[in-house]
C-alpha cells in the first residue's frame, strides 16, 4: 500500500499545484471560458486511478479530476494545453478546460452532459469482455448532483444487469452547482448503489487512508470478477463551482466544519505518521511539482493555438464518394 | 423467391457478424428466439451466441455503450425498437458519437438502426420519420435506403464506415417491398443519389418509403397525361449528392421535393435551400415541397393515409407544377 500511497500522494500534491495556477490564470484573465477546481476531491480522485493500469483499464475522468488524472499517468502538460487550446494538445482547441481525454489510451473525452460518459465506460469494458480480456476493469466518477441524470441512471443500471467490472464513484461534495443535496435527492446516497443491485462501499472522502483502502478493495474486487462496484466518497467542494463562483451559498458552519479536513493536508499528516514521508521529502515534493507546473503552464502558453484559415472543418473521418 | 427489405437487412447483419468478429448487436428484445419486435435479428442469437445482446430499456445506455464498444474496438449495430424511442438516445449520438471525431480525431464506428416511418395504426408515437433531427448534428451520416438491394448494400457499408450512421429503415417497407435478390451487379457507393427513373417534365426528389409512391404517381402520369417524370432516389440524406439533384433539375427544369417527415426544417427544406441557392437559374418554376402535414401522426388509417403524401397527391403536385 506504500507505494500507491505516495504515488496517489504526488498525484494530489501535484493537481493542487496545477490547480493553484490555473485559478491564478484566470482570475489574470488569462484563461477563458472556465476553470474548475478539485479543491477538497484530491484524495477521491487520485485513490480511484491510482490501481488502474493504464493501457489496460479504462477511467472516465470526471470535472474535479485532476488528481486522478495524474494518478492515472498523464501529465498536467495534457491539461495546461486544454486549457490554452494548444494545437500539440490532444483536443487542437477544439474543446477545452476538464474535456478532454486519450481514448485510445483508455480515457473519455467527457462531452458536457452530465452523466453521458458512464454507459461510455460501460461499453468500453464490455468492448474487453468481448474480446476475452477479464481482468481489466472501468472507473467512472460523477458528482453527488449528476447521481439524479437519467443518463446516469440507464447506465448504472445497464452496467449493473451486464454485470461489468466497473467502479462507480460518486464524489459526494454536498452541492451540484449551487443546489444542495436535500434538493436533488430523497434518499441515501448508498442506497441508490445498493438499488441497482451494487456491491457498495462508503468513505470519508477527506480521510487519504480510508479512501485509498476503499477504492483498493472496490477495483480489486471488480478486478476479481465480483461485478460492477459502487463508491461514495463524502468531502465538501472547498472552493466555488467554477473560478467565476464564489460558493456563497454553502453556510459557513459547513465550511467551518471542514477547515482542518483538507485532503491534502490530511494525507500529509497520515503518510508522516506512517513513517512514508518527511518534512523534506514532502519540501523536495511539493518544489518538484510546482516546478513541473510552471514548465508545463509555460510550454502550452508558448505553443501554437489553432488556426481557422488551415483548422480542417471536417466532423467526419469518412468523406463520400464524388 | 422473392425476398422483402427487411429479409435484406437480416441477410447483411448475419454477413456482417460472419465476416467481421468485432460486429455484434445490441437493443431491446433482439435476442433469443424472440429477435426483436420486427424479427430483424430473429436467429442471429443462436448462430453468434454472445454477440447478440439484449439491454433493459434504455436508449440513451444504448447508444452510451454503443459509443464505448467502438472506442474499445468494437463495431456495434444498435437497434432502436422505434426510431421514435430513438429521440430518448438523440444527446448520445449527436453530442457525443457525432461530436467525437472532430473533437479526438477518433471515429466512433456504430450503426444505428432506426425503424421509422408510418404504418396504419401506427399512430403519434411509432411513425415518425426524424432523419433531420439526426441530420442536423455534424458528425452523424444519415442513411434512408428505399430498395432491397440498398437495404442490404447500405447496412453494410454503414458498418464499414468508420463514423456513426444512423440507419433510418421504413417499417412500411419491411414486409411491402419485395425484389427478386438483394443482390445489385453494380451496387452505388453511399453518398451518391440514384436516378430512379428517368424523364423531362419534372423532378421528384424522394427518399425512403416516398420512392415507391413518387415511382407510382410517375406511372400514374405517364399514363394519365403524358408526363414524363424524373424521380431522384436520395438513398442518404446526409451526405446528400447535390449535384445528381441540380443535373435533374437542369434537365427538367421543374422541382418537387417529397418527404413522409413533418414540414418544418425538414430534408425537402434542406433540398430546396441548396437547389434555391445553387441553381436558382436552372428553374422554370418555384421549388415546390410535399411532406406529411405539421400535425402529431394520427392514428386511424383514413386520417394517417391523408397526413403522409400519397402517389395521388404527388402526382396532383407535379401537374400544378407544371401548370406553373
Ligand atoms: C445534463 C446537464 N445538465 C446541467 C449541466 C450544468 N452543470 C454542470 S456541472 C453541474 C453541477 C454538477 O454537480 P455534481 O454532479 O454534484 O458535481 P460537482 O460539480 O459537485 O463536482 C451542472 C448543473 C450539465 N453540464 N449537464
Ligand atoms: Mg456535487
Amino acid at each position: 500500500m506504500k507505494e500507491a500511497a505516495l504515488k496517489a500522494y504526488k498525484a494530489m500534491v501535484m493537481a493542487r499545484a496545477f490547480d493553484t495556477k490555473t485559478s491564478a490564470l484566470y482570475k489574470a484573465g488569462k484563461i477563458l471560458g472556465g476553470v474548475f477546481l478539485g479543491r477538497g476531491h484530491e484524495a477521491i480522485a487520485a485513490c480511484e486511478a491510482v490501481f488502474l493500469r493504464k493501457g489496460h483499464d479504462v477511467y472516465s475522468p470526471f470535472i474535479r479530476e485532476q488528481a486522478g488524472r495524474c494518478a492515472w499517468g498523464d501529465s498536467v502538460l495534457e491539461s495546461a494545453r486544454t486549457y490554452f487550446g494548444s494545437v500539440e494538445g490532444c483536443m487542437h482547441g477544439r474543446d477545452g478546460n476538464v474535456h478532454w481525454g486519450k481514448p485510445l489510451e483508455g480515457t473519455t473525452a467527457p462531452i458536457s452532459h452530465l452523466g453521458a460518459m458512464a454507459a461510455v465506460i460501460g461499453g468500453m469494458v464490455l468492448a474487453k469482455r468481448m474480446q476475452g480480456i477479464t481482468d481489466a476493469v472501468g472507473v467512472t466518477c460523477y458528482g453527488d448532483g449528476t447521481t439524479s441524470v437519467g443518463a446516469f441512471h440507464e447506465a448504472c443500471n445497464m452496467i449493473a444487469v451486464l454485470k461489468l467490472p466497473v467502479i462507480i464513484v460518486v464524489s459526494n461534495n454536498q452541492y451540484a452547482y449551487s443546489t444542495p443535496n436535500t434538493q436533488e435527492f430523497a434518499c441515501d446516497l448508498l442506497d441508490r448503489g445498493r438499488g441497482y443491485g451494487l456491491t457498495s462501499h462508503a468513505c470519508d472522502g477527506t480521510d487519504f487512508l480510508q479512501t485509498l483502502e476503499t477504492m483498493h478493495s472496490a477495483v480489486t474486487a471488480a478486478r476479481r470478477g465480483e461485478g460492477p462496484q459502487w463508491v461514495v466518497a463524502t468531502t465538501l467542494r472547498m472552493c466555488g463551482h467554477g473560478e467565476h463562483d464564489d460558493a456563497s451559498y454553502i453556510p459557513e458552519t459547513l465550511k467551518a466544519a471542514y477547515a482542518d479536513r483538507d485532503p491534502l493536508a490530511v494525507a500529509r499528516r497520515q503518510l508522516i505518521e506512517c513513517g512514508w514521508l518527511t518534512e523534506d521529502t514532502d519540501a523536495a515534493l511539493n518544489r518538484e511539482c510546482t516546478d513541473e507546473v510552471q514548465r508545463s503552464v509555460a510550454q502550452a502558453q508558448k505553443e501554437a493555438t489553432p488556426n481557422p484559415a488551415t483548422e480542417d472543418w471536417q466532423a467526419t473521418s469518412w468523406r463520400p464518394f464524388r | 423467391m422473392p425476398v422483402t427489405y427487411i429479409d435484406a437487412i437480416h441477410q447483411a447483419m448475419q454477413e456482417l457478424l460472419e465476416e467481421d468478429p468485432r460486429v455484434f448487436l445490441m437493443g431491446e428484445d433482439i435476442a433469443g428466439t424472440f429477435g426483436g419486435a420486427f424479427k430483424a435479428t430473429k436467429g442471429l442469437e443462436a448462430q453468434f451466441p454472445g454477440r447478440v445482446i439484449n439491454t433493459p430499456i434504455s436508449e440513451d445506455a444504448i447508444v452510451g455503450f454503443g459509443i464505448g464498444a467502438a472506442l474499445g474496438g468494437m463495431k456495434p449495430i444498435l437497434e432502436m425498437q422505434f426510431a421514435d424511442f430513438g429521440l430518448l438516445g438523440l444527446n448520445q449520438m449527436g453530442n457525443n458519437a457525432g461530436a467525437h471525431y472532430y473533437r479526438t480525431g477518433v471515429p466512433i464506428n456504430l450503426t444505428l438502426r432506426m425503424p421509422c416511418g408510418g404504418t396504419p395504426g401506427g399512430g403519434p408515437f411509432h411513425s415518425q420519420s426524424l432523419e433531420a433531427l439526426f441530420a442536423h448534428f455534424p458528425g452523424l451520416h444519415v442513411f434512408t435506403p428505399a430498395t432491397v438491394a440498398d437495404a442490404y448494400y447500405m447496412l453494410k457499408q454503414a458498418v464499414q464506415i468508420p463514423d456513426p450512421v444512423v440507419f433510418m429503415e421504413h417499417k412500411f417497407l419491411y414486409r411491402w417491398l419485395k425484389a427478386d435478390t438483394w443482390h445489385d451487379p453494380q451496387p452505388l457507393p453511399v453518398g451518391k443519389a440514384r436516378i430512379a427513373r428517368a424523364g423531362e417534365h419534372a423532378t421528384v426528389i424522394a427518399f425512403s418509403a416516398m420512392v415507391p409512391e413518387a415511382l407510382k404517381a410517375a406511372d400514374l402520369l405517364a399514363s394519365a397525361s403524358g408526363y414524363h417524370i424524373e424521380v431522384v432516389d436520395l438513398r442518404s440524406v446526409k451526405p446528400m449528392d447535390t449535384d445528381t439533384i441540380l443535373a435533374s433539375v437542369a434537365r427538367t427544369g421543374r422541382m418537387l421535393v417529397v418527404s413522409e417527415d413533418f414540414p418544418w426544417g425538414g430534408v425537402a427544406s434542406e433540398v430546396v435551400a441548396r437547389v434555391a441557392a445553387e441553381g436558382l437559374h436552372l428553374l422554370d418554376a418555384p421549388p415546390l415541397r410535399l411532406t406529411s402535414k405539421d400535425t402529431p401522426i394520427p392514428s386511424h388509417a383514413d386520417l394517417w393515409k391523408a397526413h403522409r403524401p400519397h402517389s395521388n397527391d404527388i402526382a396532383d403536385a407535379v401537374r400544378y407544377l407544371i401548370s406553373l
